[in-house]
């Protein structure tokens, strides 16, 4: 199958929509289908042979943080471009409502169109605003799909209609079969995010840790990410302080070294999150996670089945949930199991299975991708 | 007196190229329609001939064979009116089939019963997501048809005015994304 994928966000930056577009092509080549991805990225960087550069995107202030986009007159001609070389059998588009690519693919092109839908933004005035806009591109997508529960809901309230839920998917085994880091085992709790993403939650956990050291001496703090270490620790008692090790940004590598070494994986996220997949990544290495009660982090744990919730921003119920974990190995070997077996769900085997299956549904007699002339309007003088 | 008939010109051109393009877009939501509707048959259609096929196979016991063989039979002998009860009862058949784990393990050691039930599993799993872009197409179209635009100039021509598929499409348990791994 040829398969054209668009991905919104620059290429450059790293992020979860990005990551998940590269993978689902990487599976999809994997599995000989012809996968081309179009991406805004800057013409020095250097790409995959698979991803096709739409140009550098401009910094804009979108969904509440700073995304880079694309749009214009130059972007829109090489998206038709892409589309008329591709001549691709699907055409999946990511994130379709963004004022992006996605959108100018969505406006160019004809033919089946599957498209996933990512974030879970509460109705924005400016979504409003928006909506005779949208809506003729978006009612030319033939599948949606969305990456949980909770981003399906927010599709359905926002703009009508309906959509198919298939998770982000994770490759499991990478995870589970890495080597544990001897230096990070030991009564450890890991952390995994951007440290001066307020969403991202690290203030809560330092606020928990001093009564989780008090109840367990000698755990240690493990903090991986991007951000201003002493501006995150400033705070801290010394004694606290010696106990958090800063890891900085980490390689995929160490990513799963350090969930396959810690004792507990801790996500105090405070929202933005549409799906968690560091939580799915945390299970895949058989960590036991102990996540805030978000909507969309409360299904990936599968209700709390496969790990433990507790209320959003609560530092003290933090605290208290991760203090009785680490005294209860028994506990923590079962969070370790459920986790391991809920996880299979999201590997890619499953969810690579189950987006090919919406490509053949939507393919299924229909003919391929094109560009959509805008020559309907004579065309139709003509025939009538 | 010139300037205003120019002025006329333009305003009924505008018009013109909006109707043209509304009527476009309702051409494509349509076809859209159609297409997906042809896609949710087939998957039907393919899921009733699997089901029929390990009834008639004598792998499952007798009760269980004839309640599925009625059931898929009449899924697929049904007219339209009565299709989307008989596809329900072709879904629940299936789940009271296969609710007992021991049917499923009867069926995977049998000759050719690894194959039947991936086909099986993959028939279930893509009918609710079939139905679910078919619904999706008509919900579309029929908030294109509201307007009133689309009315009063009868720019839906003499396309018939686009129904949901509805019924019970859930999926055994045993045959679920989450069974999937746990059962093999």
């Amino acid at each position: 199958m040829r398969i054209g994928i668009v991905c919104p966000y620059s290429w450059d930056v790293p992020g979860g929509v990005q990551f998940h577009i590269r993978d689902l092509a990487e599976h999809l080549i994997g599995l000989g289908h012809e996968v081309s991805v179009l991406a805004p990225a800057d013409d020095d960087t250097p790409l995959p042979e698979y991803v096709v550069s739409a140009g550098r995107a401009v910094p804009v202030p979108y969904n509440g943080s700073v995304a880079r986009l694309n749009f214009g007159f130059l972007s829109a001609a090489r998206v038709r471009r892409w589309l008329h070389d591709g001549s691709f059998d699907v055409l999946h588009i990511h994130e379709p409502a963004a004022p992006s690519l996605a959108l100018l693919a969505c406006w160019a092109a004809s033919g089946p169109i599957v498209g996933t839908f990512h974030t879970s933004n509460p109705r924005s005035r400016a979504m409003i605003a928006a909506y005779p806009i949208l809506q003729p591109a978006l009612e030319k997508i033939s599948a949606r799909i969305a990456v949980s529960e909770y981003a399906r809901r927010t599709l359905v309230e926002h703009l009508g209609g309906d959509a198919v839920v298939i998770p982000n998917g994770v490759d499991v085994g990478f995870f589970s079969r890495a080597e544990p880091e001897p230096a990070w085992q030991g009564g450890t709790i890991g952390f995994i995010g951007r440290i001066d993403e307020p969403r991202k939650g690290l203030p809560a956990l330092m606020r928990a840790f001093p009564r989780i050291l008090e109840a367990h001496p000698g755990t240690r703090l493990l903090v991986a990410g991007r951000g201003d270490q002493e501006e995150a620790a400033a705070g801290l008692p010394p004694e606290v302080r010696g106990q958090v090790e800063f890891l900085g940004m980490v390689s995929d590598e160490d990513k799963a070294r350090l969930l396959r070494s810690v004792d507990l994986y801790v996500a105090p996220n405070t929202g933005g999150e549409s799906f968690g997949i560091i939580l799915v990544e945390a299970m895949s290495a058989g960590a036991p996670v102990l996540a805030a009660d978000l909507d969309a982090f409360r299904q990936v744990l599968d209700r709390g089945r496969a790990g433990e919730l507790f209320p959003v921003g609560d530092a003290d119920a933090l605290a208290d949930s991760a203090v009785r974990l680490l005294g209860d190995p028994a506990a923590l070997a079962r969070l370790r199991e459920a986790g391991s077996r809920h996880v299979r769900r999201f590997d890619w085997g499953t969810v690579g299975a189950d987006i090919l299956a919406v490509y053949e549904t939507v393919t299924a007699g229909a003919a391929s991708v094109a560009t959509d002339e805008p020559s309907g309007f004579l065309a139709r003088f003509g025939r009538g | 007196m010139t300037e205003t008939l120019i002025w006329i010109a333009v305003a009924l051109a505008a018009v013109g190229v909006y109707l043209s393009w509304t009527a476009g877009r309702l051409d494509r939501l349509h076809a859209r329609i159609d297409a997906a509707r042809a896609a949710l048959d087939a998957q039907l259609l393919r899921r009733a001939s699997v089901a029929q096929e390990l009834a008639t196979s004598g792998v499952l016991d007798p009760a269980s064979s004839i309640v599925l063989y009625e059931a898929a039979h009449a899924a697929r002998k049904a007219e339209d009116d009565q299709r989307e009860v008989a596809e329900s009862e072709l879904s629940q058949a299936l789940r009271a089939v296969f609710a007992d784990s021991s049917q499923l393990e009867a069926v995977r050691e049998a000759p050719g019963g690894p194959a039947a039930l991936g086909e099986l599993t993959s028939a279930v799993r893509r009918v609710p997501m079939a139905r679910r872009f078919h619904n999706d197409a008509v919900r579309a179209a029929r908030a294109v048809r509201a307007h009133r635009v689309v009315r009063w100039f009868r720019l839906a021509g003499h396309a018939p005015f686009p129904m949901a598929f509805e019924m019970d499409d859930e999926v055994p348990d045993a045959l679920g994304a989450d069974a999937q791994f746990d059962a093999g």
